[in-house]
């Protein structure tokens, strides 16, 4: 199972802190934006990058990724070019693990088989899909996991232990907990909460725990990385690409680096985190 | 594709009609389901619960709802004998309300005292806010901006009932992007809210309870016809958004292979133009708002944006168990248009006095083709499933009157 997360969680395990997990959208402002901003954010500092494949009605996420994800469809882009911008990537990288992150229409249209061959072998390491539970793990969670693709499962505020290893079960690479019952980029985290649900899941799993929803600022992401293996930042960086764009959305030469400098901001609150707990 | 014994026994514990529905939902969504779903097999169980809607379809929704032969219609077309089922003459005016009842009964079981919906046309917005105003619960109603536009009255119906309606205004701002809404804020506020779905779709259980609530009509439909001819109707026929109407029509007869079965959707400016809402005819199975089901979309799975005339059929998708139904070959889905239906509106308004909703006008307009063609010993229900009082101002706007 894909080597990539191991590899990188042990690394941030070893600096004594947690994983910065950055997420956004394939394809927002336009192709050739995009795909430099995917290039910039391992040196920016992000351990770990989700890259959303664009959807009409994403149901789970908040304004901000909502209109990322119109802005990428307006502009062209498909799953193919989602996947395509992979292969791209990976030209460059080989060590960043990447998790495609979205809604299960696109891939059940482009073909589940063809799919999950076509993303791995452009260096995808997990799926996370945010329409797939437990429940509908014959889609595509366990033909993800003969694939080769660790399937990401989410656990939220409304898992309880009951449920919690029905969740565990076919879960693979990290476990994503939504710090919130919301959408993305909505209400902001109780980072004492977040802290002890983590430990609940951690009694459940060996595998590491990112947190995500509504992480916006470096501060939030220090508190949260004080407790949890990784912690996901999404909708602030959106807002971050959005506030560069020109008329008509489109991207200016201030995009990539808005994007990238809080990355940097984000990565070094990250890092001190642990120290500053440690010290 | 294998023919089943009994069409009517789906779904299957995972909530599958063949390979449809299901429960595509977020993990925050998956606990309340299973709840709902066990609150909802212990109601159905429960003679209280039985009795209270019994009470409730009789005295407060004025049930049953009358089987009415249409003479002057059937005589101007000159052919089956057809009869309407008047759910349009329901409290609240659409059988919109037979399911409100069922799910809010089951929401003050399960103690939540604030109600969510979605809404198109806003009948199930209308049904959803009555009822909340009849048991005193907190009612918030999501409309697309374009169908608050559009069904003015029934904004402000559900507004006098005292309830919240929030135009959305993302994607096509119509009743998709409504249900997204409703999601998002079902997944937001997990603790004390009861998502009321309108329709015969969404993740498991709704399509099979939302059904159950409905088939009060086909039942009706049943004994009456039984007492009226003596035997059942030879063909049924119903207009289908995302169903609710038609299926609780259709399923008490499914097992009855001497009844034809009728689904129509909104064909909008034709199915050549792309700009309809016939998931059936013109889509492809898809997953979206929770289940698997024929949806219109594009190459890539984006979900294409639907058109009808009618805001209560404005819906790119359709229920999973009229996916089904159609894979099987058990009904058969046609389409009408946009002008379709508008000729039908104006010509059962003329020729029985009764002004029809533009829903079933759609179910209407394919009766005026099907009906000289059959024989006059051919007994054909069409469920009149809302009035038109809500469509006047837009209908009169398209055929140039100020009013």
């Amino acid at each position: 199972m894909s080597p990539r997360f191991e590899a990188r969680f042990k690394a941030c395990a070893a600096e004594g802190r947690a994983a910065l997990v950055t997420f956004i959208t394939a394809g927002d402002p336009d192709r050739e934006t995009s795909l430099a901003l995917l290039k910039a954010l391992p040196a920016a500092g992000a351990d770990i990058i989700e890259l959303g494949v664009p959807f009409t009605d994403p149901m789970a996420d908040g304004p901000a990724i909502q209109a990322a994800g119109l802005r990428a469809l307006k502009a062209g882009q498909t799953l193919a070019k989602t996947i395509e911008m992979v292969r791209e990537f990976r030209k460059d990288d080989a060590t960043t693990p990447l998790v495609l992150m979205g809604y299960y229409n696109p891939v059940y249209i482009y073909g589940v088989d063809r799919f999950l061959k076509d993303a791995k072998e452009a260096g995808v390491d997990g799926l996370v899909v945010v329409d797939l539970p437990p429940e509908e793990d014959g889609e595509l969670c366990l033909p993800a996991l003969k694939a080769g693709l660790a399937f990401i499962r989410l656990a939220t505020p409304t898992t309880d232990d009951k449920r919690l290893p029905a969740v565990l079960a076919n879960t693979a690479g990290f476990v994503y907990y939504v710090s919130i019952a919301g959408i993305t980029g909505a209400a902001t985290p109780d980072a004492d909460r977040v802290k002890q649900a983590v430990a609940r899941i951690k009694r459940h799993t060996t595998l590491p725990v990112a947190v995500g929803f509504g992480v916006k600022t470096p501060t939030q992401a220090a508190e949260i990385a004080g407790g949890a293996d990784g912690v996901v930042v999404g909708s602030a960086l959106i807002d971050a690409l959005r506030a560069t764009l020109g008329e008509g959305d489109t991207a200016t030469p201030a995009t990539v680096p808005a994007v990238t400098s809080l990355v940097s901001a984000l990565a070094q609150a990250v890092r001190g985190a642990r120290r500053a707990a440690a010290e | 594709m294998n023919v089943p014994n009994s069409f009517r026994t789906g779904p299957d514990e995972n909530g599958h009609f063949g390979i449809f529905g299901g429960r595509f939902v977020a993990e925050t969504l998956m606990p309340l389901i299973l709840d709902l779903q066990t609150a909802y097999e212990d109601a159905k169980a429960d003679p209280a619960y039985k009795a209270e809607m019994e009470a409730g379809l009789k005295h407060y929704v004025g049930r049953p709802s009358p089987l009415y032969f249409a003479e002057r219609f059937t005589e101007h077309l000159g052919g089956a004998k057809i009869y309407f089922k008047r759910e349009e003459l329901n409290h609240t005016g659409s059988h919109k309300v037979n399911n409100v009842l069922g799910q809010i009964l089951l929401a003050r079981r399960m103690g939540k005292p604030r109600i969510i919906a979605e809404t198109g046309a806003g009948q199930h917005g209308v049904a959803t806010a009555t009822l909340c105003a009849r048991y005193g619960l907190k009612c918030v109603v999501y409309m697309g901006a374009v169908d608050v536009a559009r069904q003015a009255p029934n904004v402000f119906r559900m507004k006098m009932l005292g309830a919240e309606v929030v135009p959305v205004k993302s994607g096509s701002s119509t009743l998709k992007d409504a249900m997204n809404e409703a999601l998002r804020d079902w997944v937001t506020n997990v603790h004390d809210t009861f998502y009321c779905i309108g329709t015969v779709a969404g993740p498991h259980p709704y399509p099979a309870m939302v059904r159950d609530f409905q088939s009060i009509i086909g039942h009706e439909t049943r004994e009456q016809m039984l007492e009226a001819e003596g035997r059942l109707p030879d063909s049924l026929i119903a207009c289908i958004g995302g169903g609710s109407n038609a299926m609780g029509l259709f399923h008490p007869f499914l097992d009855d292979p001497s009844v034809k079965i009728w689904g129509v959707e909104a064909a909008g400016h034709g199915i050549p133009s792309g700009q309809h809402a016939a998931s059936l005819t013109g889509g492809r199975p898809g997953v979206l708002h929770g289940n698997r089901t024929y949806l219109l979309m594009d190459d890539d799975g984006q979900i294409a944006e639907a058109h009808s005339i009618s805001a209560g059929l404005d819906y790119p998708g359709i229920g999973p168990e009229h996916s089904w139904l159609h894979d099987t070959g058990r009904a058969t889905y046609i389409s009408a248009t946009d002008q379709e239906a508008l000729n039908a509106f104006q010509l059962v308004s003329k020729l029985e006095g009764i002004i029809p909703a533009l829903e079933p006008a759609h179910a209407l307009a394919k009766v005026i083709e099907l009906a000289p063609t059959l024989p006059k010993d051919h007994l054909m229900v069409v469920n009149l499933s809302g009035r038109g009082d809500k469509d006047i101002p837009q209908v009169a706007e398209i055929l140039g009157t100020k009013i």
